[in-house]
């Protein structure tokens, strides 16, 4: 009896996990693998359609698998200062979106619990429009005949400084890289602080601490795994992005994101463009790892 | 204390203003009767009519919707189903593979599938690419939500159903289905808004036939800006908001039922 409901149960586990188990083999995994073979692949002579030689071919010459797609990577200086560049921006983008998501989350947290479904779900609402109108309607914003424009152009010109160039710059790129991931940093935040026991700071009230003693010894230190968290959700979405650099960026901006882009719908070198995806791939997979590592320490602490 | 009530209160409303600003901007200018989205010049509904006589939109639209309905009914079924197992069994590689294609930059995603579908299926991308790819990064929201509701519940419910001899699909259609419907339902409704929203995992399966609503706004705001732009944008606007104000009576619906 117990016997046939072990086995009625292991039928109903595969029942249940198989069907996307199998849809994500085929469409994931198998995907994943066929970019990495690309990657050691030699590209076709005609830039065309099919810029790969035939597997049937893969024996004599230039038609087997080769590394030579990593070693341009590494031999050109290029590359390196477009990840290094890419990395710059990421950063840059998850330390703004913190310093403006904190204080929203941390009063979200803080406020009675009937508004705070509200709260969050203003912060969600404008993340439910279109991912391209949100950067577009920076283009409008930044854009040089624009209020914005002639504002800040005024206050710069008042100091005998030359008027700037607001759209198609970095300054740009970074203003909407914060946009478009701003809630990703509000909600592991907020998750994080109205976790938080209320009694810990009177205690620490209690003590004599004051309210910046109270944030930086308290509040801080508990809310870092939601600090973390909330990084990765922003950080690594950055590194890939190539819209906004598209849109908002000068030509100058170009970032990981537009060099894959340009190697399979531009030149389409697509060994060479594989080769940036797993390059890319490794960079998150090493940024999760070191960001796993970080947190952990804090999220025993807590325990 | 009260001090700091007022700091956290003005950070937080930059922050909201931040958030909303822009989309009003985009929504004021699209009654604005310029080709410039510079000054305000009189009110007209010239950019919508517009929009309603542009055929070429109005097939992307409707094949977003076609794509953004199968995609999310896919991702649904399978979500849930990845969602049910991760909570019951312990499993080493489904959680990987469902949360890697959301964790992970989604250009990969968009590479990866691009010579999967070229090389190996020999497939001319078009809506079936675009449904498959999209149902491929959706169905890690549904399973996570769905797991969510789950990981909340008395498994001792599902353990009464087993002991009073309930088959499994018995015990799911029953209990289990009723219980999770609003986090099927509420997924069901993210995967629609993921797939209508899509920009770069659609840019690269699209191949070249049919137009898509987020590839028709791209080479519109790349080519020739017109407030027509900022039509579809109020408009796709609309749409979201409706499905949320949808979620969320549906969603307390299924909950009241549920308490009864």
């Amino acid at each position: 009896m117990i016997r046939n409901g072990a086995k009625e149960d292991r039928v109903t586990k595969w029942l249940v996990s198989g069907p996307p188990l199998a849809f994500l083999l085929v469409f994931f995994v198998t995907p994943s693998l066929i970019m990495l073979f690309t990657s050691l692949r030699f590209p076709g002579e005609f830039g065309g359609l099919a810029p790969i030689t035939l597997p049937t071919e893969a024996t004599q010459g230039e038609h087997g698998l080769t590394l030579e797609t990593y070693e341009l990577f590494f031999s050109d200086i290029l590359y390196a200062e477009v990840f290094l560049k890419s990395f710059i921006v990421a950063s840059t983008s998850t330390l703004i979106c913190l310093i403006m998501a904190y204080p929203l989350a941390l009063l979200i947290a803080r406020s009675e619990k009937r508004f705070r479904n509200l709260m969050v779900l203003l912060v969600v609402l404008p993340f439910a429009s279109n991912f391209l109108i949100r950067i577009y309607a920076w283009m409008i914003i930044l854009g040089p005949e624009s209020v914005f424009s002639h504002f800040i152009n005024g206050f710069l010109s008042a100091f005998g400084v030359a008027p700037v160039t607001l759209l198609f710059s970095p300054f740009a790129v970074i203003v909407g890289m914060v946009y478009v991931h701003l809630p990703f940093m509000v909600l592991p935040l907020y998750t994080n602080l109205e976790k938080h026991d209320p009694a810990l700071l009177d205690a620490a009230q209690d003590l004599g601490a004051n309210a910046w003693q109270r944030f930086w010894h308290v509040t801080w230190p508990l809310s870092l795994p939601g600090v973390f968290s909330g990084s990765v959700l922003v950080f690594i979405p950055v590194l890939g992005m190539f819209a906004v650099p598209d849109i908002l960026g000068g030509t100058g901006d170009i970032l990981i994101g537009n060099l894959i882009k340009d190697q399979f719908l531009g030149t389409r070198d697509w060994p060479f463009g594989s080769t940036l995806s797993i390059m890319l791939m490794l960079a998150v997979l090493a940024i999760t790892a070191l960001a796993t590592w970080l947190a952990r320490p804090a999220s025993i602490t807590k325990e | 204390m009260r001090r700091r009530n007022i700091w956290l209160w003005s950070a937080a409303a930059i922050a909201y203003a931040f958030l909303y600003i822009p989309l009003i901007i985009v929504v004021v200018y699209s009654f604005n009767d310029s080709k410039l989205n510079a000054e305000w010049v009189g009110f007209t509904l010239s950019w919508y009519v517009a929009l309603f006589n542009n055929q070429e939109m109005l097939t992307a639209a409707r094949n977003s919707l076609i794509i953004a309905v199968c995609a999310s009914f896919c991702a649904t079924i399978l979500g849930t189903m990845a969602g049910l197992a991760m909570n019951r069994y312990k499993l080493k590689f489904l959680p990987v593979l469902v949360f890697a294609p959301v964790a992970m930059p989604e250009i990969l995603l968009g590479v990866a599938l691009l010579l999967f579908f070229l090389q190996v299926l020999n497939l001319t991308l078009g809506m079936i690419s675009i449904i498959i790819a999209h149902t491929t990064f959706c169905i890690g929201f549904v399973a996570i939500i769905v797991r969510a509701r789950l990981q909340g519940m008395d498994e001792s419910i599902f353990e009464a159903a087993r002991d009073l001899g309930a088959s499994p699909w018995l015990t799911f259609r029953l209990i289990t289905l009723p219980l999770i419907m609003p986090a099927v339902v509420a997924g069901a409704l993210m995967s629609f808004t993921l797939s209508i929203d899509d920009f770069v995992i659609t840019f690269f399966t699209k191949g070249v036939g049919e137009p898509v609503l987020p590839i028709q706004i791209y080479t519109m705001i790349k080519v020739a800006v017109t407030p027509e732009v900022n039509a579809v944008s109020t408009l796709l606007m609309l749409l979201t908001l409706t499905m949320i104000i949808i979620a969320t009576k549906l969603d307390s619906g299924v909950l009241r039922r549920e308490k009864k």
